[in-house]
Parts: structure tokens; C-alpha cells; sequence
């Protein structure tokens, strides 16, 4: 489903979560949402689950807004932290609800993740730890073969190979079915292969929406003698710089041509990568604003 | 097993390389599909594509429709011969340049690459 967010405002009394945010994504792919906490990520897939009525701007999804439409909420799926299930529940009923509810609900499907994730039926929610509730949210979105399912962190608290059993999952699933997906996370480092393009937002702004394997090796750190740095970096997107003595190391933004990486070995520079993790922390930083477009 | 220097997709596509020019992977072989790829080192799907079509445009592997993806009869040779012309470049001038940084003589080196060969 394709997702189209125009100059979208949520305001929490005087604070604006999201502050004039707008990008299009064109849907039938892994979307990655990536921010710091308090960034608009969790606000923004309210929004755009229907949960909430943006403040101004649109939500479109395949063409149409989700607030109070049926026709489209029924084919939208969000697992929030902590698996969005409720405590005296039994994991049984849990799964009732998903398939009464969900218009491509998969009871096999959801069968086979409850032993995967080695979830009892019979257990009550409130009994599971909070790893198993964020299990047991993954089955639900994953059953759910929802045309637009979201996760916003909904790995809180899974140990790593539950995790990695939800990543293979969610790849093995979207293969066979293919549907959109968007997941909120800030492990970048664990999950940026699964995506294939990443929005990132800071503030309740956008700051990059880039093809996720892109930005391996868009960042590069330029390290030497202070003076010959900062020259060579005049013209270049600096993202942050650190000092020890004499010695520089700047972190700049973008793809480096053979002619600079020459210039830069003659000068003497160091050229590094940088990564995933490292550049996201220069992306969101509040000095980084409105360097990248 | 992939790094933060590149694209996933230009290391796919290096290792597959790698794995034509040494021979674990032969002329007329099938490779993997990208959704084995993609499930195997659980990375996106178009992610996988995208260095297979790399490599099938640049003529690496061909492509058998609804069968699969196989290495080109010519592929060990054609990458070899890439690899031969950079031999010297990328190989035998950093060496030389560390010998020097480190005090090891030009005759040391003929020395021990005789007595290897």
C-alpha cells in the first residue's frame, strides 16, 4: 500500500510531535523508521493506523485518509511496544480476535509462529514476560498478512535469537506474501539489512529517506592535521568533528570521487567508513539539522 | 559478515566474484536464488537482486528463465584477466612500499619468492 504523509502536524497541547512532516513511499517494500526516542515515531504510525486525527496536514494511503475509514483500517495492522495485548486475556483469545478481526488473518500461520516463539495458547497474557508479550504482538502482526503492517519496536524486551527468529520470519513472510511493512526501531546496526529503504526523523521532522544499503559508505571520517582537514572538508557536508591535539577527525556526509580520494591521500588524510549506527547519531543530532536534504 | 564500507550488494556481488575466480563456484553452475540468498543471510530481498543483476549485466551470470541464475562459461577467465592487469598495481606496489618502510632489501624478497616457487 503506498503511503503518502503531506506537511502532517500532531500537536500534544503547546508541543508539535510531528512538525510539518511529509514524505511518499511508494509501498510493497520493508520500510525502516528510524529516530530517537521522542522523535514522532510512535506518533506518526498512529496516525497513520487511524489511532489518531492528524492536528493539519494529509495521510493518504492508496490514495485514501485512514482516519474513520473502515474500508482502509481493515487492511492496517500496528503492533506497538510491548505487543499491544491486553493482560487478562489468554494467548487463545488473543488469536480469536485476530482472526475475527483481521480480514487476512492466517490461523495456520499463527499456529506455526506460536511454536516458533514457544507461546502457550492456554497461558494468560498477564503470566508472560514482557519478551513473550512482544512475541506474541510479532504473531499477531505477522498473522495479521495486513496489505500495511507496523511494528513500532515491538522487539522490546526478545532476546536476541527470539529476535532473529522475528527478522527471518519477517523475511521468509514477505517473500512468500508480499505486503508493506514499516518498523520503527533505533538498533540499526541489528536491523538495516531487512530494509529496503529507510526513513529517518528527528523532531517530527524528516531528515533523510534514502535506499537503506545506500547509506553503507556514505559516510566518511577524514582524519589528519587540523589545518589540512578543515580544508579539505571547506566544500564538504560535515557532520561533526572531534579534536585530539593537533589532530582532526571529521565525519562528512556523502559519497567521496576518486579525485578527492586522491587529493586526500597526497594531502596526507586518513579516509575511514563510518557506521550505520555512527552516522544515524550525527544524523539526529540537534547541530545536524537541516544539513541533509 | 557484511561491513559498514559498502553497499550489501556490491559485497554479494564481490564474494560470488571471489567465489567464480577460485573455483567454488564452475562454468554452468547454478547459485543460489536471491530469496535463498536473501533468507540465508537475512538481508531484504531486493537488497540480494540487485547484486545478481549487477552481476548479470556485467555478464557474469546468465539467467534461465523460471530455473534460475548460472555462472557464464567464461566468467573464471574474463575475471582472472581483470585481476592480472591489477596484480601489480594492487598487489606488488604496496608490498614493495611496506618492504621499504620497513628495511627489507629487493634481493630478500626475489630470495624467498624463488625459494615459494
Amino acid at each position: 500500500m503506498s503511503i503518502e504523509v503531506r506537511d502532517l502536524r500532531l500537536r500534544f497541547g503547546d508541543v508539535d510531535a510531528l512538525d510539518g512532516l511529509s514524505f511518499s513511499l511508494a509501498g510493497g517494500k520493508i520500510y525502516g523508521l528510524l529516530g530517537r526516542n521522542g522523535s514522532g515515531k510512535t506518533s506518526l504510525l498512529s496516525v497513520l493506523a487511524a489511532f489518531r486525527r492528524p492536528t493539519s496536514g494529509e495521510v493518504l494511503i492508496n490514495g485514501a485518509e485512514p482516519f474513520e475509514n473502515a474500508g482502509v483500517v481493515s487492511q492496517i495492522c500496528l503492533i506497538r511496544e510491548s505487543g499491544d495485548v491486553y493482560d487478562n486475556e489468554r494467548v487463545a483469545s488473543v488469536l480469536r480476535a485476530g482472526r475475527q478481526l483481521r480480514r487476512d488473518w492466517d490461523s495456520d500461520y499463527a499456529e506455526k509462529l506460536l511454536e516458533r516463539f514457544q507461546l502457550s495458547t492456554k497461558k494468560r497474557v498477564q503470566s508472560l514476560s514482557r519478551g513473550q508479550k512482544s512475541a506474541l504482538g510479532i504473531v499477531v502482526g505477522l498473522a495479521s498478512r495486513a496489505p500495511l503492517t507496523m511494528f513500532d519496536e515491538s522487539y522490546l524486551g526478545m532476546d536476541a535469537p527470539s529476535r532473529y527468529a522475528f527478522y527471518e520470519e519477517l523475511l521468509a513472510d514477505y517473500t512468500a506474501h508480499p505486503r508493506t511493512f514499516v518498523i520503527s526501531t533505533h538498533l540499526i546496526e541489528e536491523v538495516a539489512s531487512l530494509f529496503e529503504e529507510v526513513i529517518i526523523i528527528d523532531r517530527g521532522r524528516l531528515v533523510l529517506h534514502e535506499e537503506s544499503d545506500a547509506l553503507r559508505g556514505r559516510g566518511v571520517t577524514v582524519t589528519g592535521p587540523a589545518d589540512v582537514v578543515d580544508t579539505f572538508v571547506a566544500s564538504l557536508t560535515v557532520l561533526g568533528q572531534q579534536t585530539l591535539g593537533r589532530t582532526k577527525a571529521a565525519t562528512i556526509y556523502g559519497e567521496l570521487n576518486d579525485t578527492q580520494v586522491r587529493a586526500a591521500k597526497l594531502a596526507g588524510l586518513e579516509l575511514g567508513p563510518v557506521a550505520l549506527q555512527d552516522l544515524f547519531v550525527h544524523l539526529t543530532r540537534a547541530e545536524a539539522e537541516g544539513i541533509v536534504r | 559478515m557484511f561491513d559498514d564500507r559498502s553497499p550489501i550488494y556490491q559485497q554479494i556481488a564481490e564474494k560470488i566474484k571471489k567465489d567464480i575466480l577460485y573455483g567454488d563456484l564452475t562454468a554452468d553452475e547454478q547459485v543460489m536464488s536471491t530469496n535463498q540468498y536473501a533468507s540465508f543471510y537475512r538481508i531484504n530481498p531486493a537488497t540480494a537482486a540487485k547484486a545478481f543483476q549487477q552481476l548479470t549485466d556485467d555478464g557474469y551470470l546468465y539467467k534461465r528463465r523460471g530455473i534460475g541464475m548460472f555462472v557464464s562459461p567464461d566468467a573464471q577467465e574474463r575475471l582472472r584477466a581483470g585481476r592480472r592487469e591489477k596484480f601489480f598495481s594492487d598487489v606488488v606496489r604496496p608490498m614493495v612500499a611496506e618492504a621499504r618502510a620497513v628495511g627489507i632489501d629487493l634481493q630478500e624478497i626475489i630470495h624467498h619468492l624463488k625459494e615459494q616457487a
